[in-house]
């Protein structure tokens, strides 16, 4: 599964947990608008550490956190590749 | 040799209870009636040297640590209670602390051994012929070890008058009580079990540090054990030992941790002739109260009652006690006052009351902080405890960019750890827990991440290993 894949599949999984109306995800959709709040980001970030093994958010040296989900795919997706 | 006078000695009340004829104290290799005391000593001609002074009590093994305290109790000044699971670094300074001048050992106990005093005394259940007369009977300290928050130990006092208080003295049916305990005796909740067996006019059978659990049940097993009290923690690993079927007590007992609602259940369920019953104490308040219901929690009446024997209340969320049963004080080291100014000891234990129950919810310390919510993992494990597919869990904290912190939880199965090729199901459960927990639980509350794993640690006190 892609790193976008999984991240997708991730947002949909906690929206349903947590009783969300996730948006339509499009890789413009900023993050506050998603439908998640901060606890959903929370167990999304700690889940996708468990799954690929980073947390940029701790290790990033890029200081821009992610606004879109466009953001967000690409912050992991530099942090696996490095 | 000199035989204490004062009635308030342990010596008396045992020999009180009923006469200690056909009464035991049987450790993991040996057994010692009680009433071989009247004539013959475990310590021999040395327990003479021991008289007015402060002793460490390192033995090895129970039932010489046992055998020392009714022998020692009106005769010693101070007796310190040294936990087998001391680092040997922390001797030093417990016996400066208690300004020990003598040690009590019995073979292995190789950090005193070591150690600068001048009296060194064997004991043995082996006992030895010895000749009493009557000396003036002092009110010996007893000095119990609990964890501090810097590392080192604190060092609790107490005496026989505050540590018997909450013991109820022989009635017509202890007499045929045989008492047993996971705990060790040199900690608050083990010593409470001794002196119920000694002043109840029972017997007693004693853990060892070193035995199986399987080995240890199916010893209480020969002896048929009537009362036998452990941690919420002992117990559900003692009920995961086939032995654990092939004895029939009358009477059940936790204490040390939360009791939750899930053990209390199965508890019930596992010795249904047994009434089983959670207690509240803690080393340096003592023994608060005894809930027998078979509900969770304990009636919130108890609270701020007047004229009772303990006086609780709560303060900042946490119950505070005030009763004879309270320790003296803490010996040497920096510590803050045991009690308050009103004579009111702060357990630490966070208290929520609902209508007419309360409940503990956790340690005050322990508090798992999501994005400015307060989570107490004890109230999260409780949950997570009554799902059906659970044998226990430890729920902590994990760190998050986002919120500060997440709650996760790390569970041990009934039916065992699952395989990898059992992944798929693995992850269901997972889903079925927390969902489980959601349905009971605030989203802030409900596990972030749950892990499986194939056991949990407990420390040598009982209770699960927090890290």
């Amino acid at each position: 599964m892609s790193i976008e894949a999984l991240i997708i599949a991730q947002f949909e999984q906690v929206a349903q947990e947590q009783n969300k109306i996730l948006a339509t995800l499009q890789p413009e959709t900023t993050l506050i608008e998603s439908g998640l709040d901060s606890l959903c980001m929370a167990i999304i970030v700690a889940r996708l550490e468990d799954a690929l093994g980073v947390d940029p958010f701790n290790t990033a040296e890029d200081v821009d956190f992610p606004v879109t989900l466009g953001d967000f795919v690409k912050f992991y997706e530099n942090a696996a590749t490095k | 040799m000199l035989r204490p006078s004062s009635p308030g000695s342990l010596w008396h009340a045992v020999a009180a209870a009923a006469g200690p004829s056909r009464r035991t104290l049987w450790g993991a290799e040996a057994g010692v009636e009680l009433a071989e005391l009247f004539e013959r000593s475990s310590l021999g001609d040395g327990r003479e040297v021991l008289c007015g002074r402060s002793v460490l009590l390192a033995t090895e093994g129970q039932l010489t640590a046992a055998l020392a305290l009714i022998e020692l109790d009106g005769v010693a000044r101070r007796i310190v209670l040294c936990p087998p699971d001391l680092p040997p670094e922390h001797v030093d300074f417990v016996m400066a602390g208690a300004a020990i001048d003598a040690v009590v050992a019995d073979r292995a106990t190789p950090a005193v051994h070591a150690a600068p005093v001048g009296f060194v005394v064997a004991c043995c259940p082996e006992t030895r012929p010895a000749a009493f007369s009557t000396g003036p009977g002092v009110a010996t300290e007893w000095v119990l070890l609990t964890s501090g928050t810097t590392g080192l130990p604190k060092l609790v006092a107490h005496n026989f008058a505050t540590l018997t208080a909450p013991v109820q003295r022989a009635g017509p049916l202890a007499q045929a009580a045989v008492w047993s305990t996971f705990y060790d005796i040199r900690r608050y909740g083990g010593l409470q079990i001794l002196l119920r067996a000694l002043l109840g006019g029972g017997s007693m059978v004693l853990s060892s540090a070193n035995e199986p659990v399987g080995e240890f049940l199916r010893r209480a097993a020969r002896h048929r054990i009537t009362h036998i009290s452990g941690t919420p923690s002992h117990w559900r690993r003692a009920m995961m030992s086939p032995e654990a079927r092939q004895f029939d007590p009358h009477y059940v007992r936790l204490s040390g941790e939360i009791a939750d609602q899930a053990i209390l259940d199965r508890l019930a369920a596992f010795f249904p002739r047994a009434g089983v019953a959670h207690a509240f104490a803690s080393t340096e308040a003592g023994v608060a109260f005894e809930v027998g219901d078979g509900r969770a929690g304990f009636p919130a009446q108890l609270i701020r009652q007047s004229g009772a024997a303990v006086e609780m209340k709560i303060e900042e969320g946490s119950l505070r006690i005030r009763s004879p049963r309270t320790a003296l004080g803490y010996l040497g080291g920096d510590d803050a006052p045991l009690a308050a100014a009103d004579g009111f000891v702060d357990t630490g234990d966070m208290v929520e009351q609902q209508g007419e129950r309360c409940f503990f919810v956790g340690r005050k310390g322990g508090i798992i902080n999501v994005g400015g919510q307060k989570v107490h993992p004890e109230e999260v494990e409780a949950v997570i405890n009554a799902h059906p597919s659970v044998d226990m869990a430890m729920v902590r904290s994990r760190r998050s960019p986002i919120t500060g912190a997440i709650v996760v939880a790390d569970v041990v199965l009934r039916d065992g750890f699952p395989l990898d090729g059992d992944r798929a199901d693995a992850e269901i459960l997972k889903r079925d827990i927390a969902e489980f927990c959601g349905r009971v639980l605030p989203a802030q509350k409900v596990p972030a991440v749950i892990r499986f794993v194939p056991s949990l640690d407990v420390t040598a006190a009982g209770k699960l290993a927090r890290r």
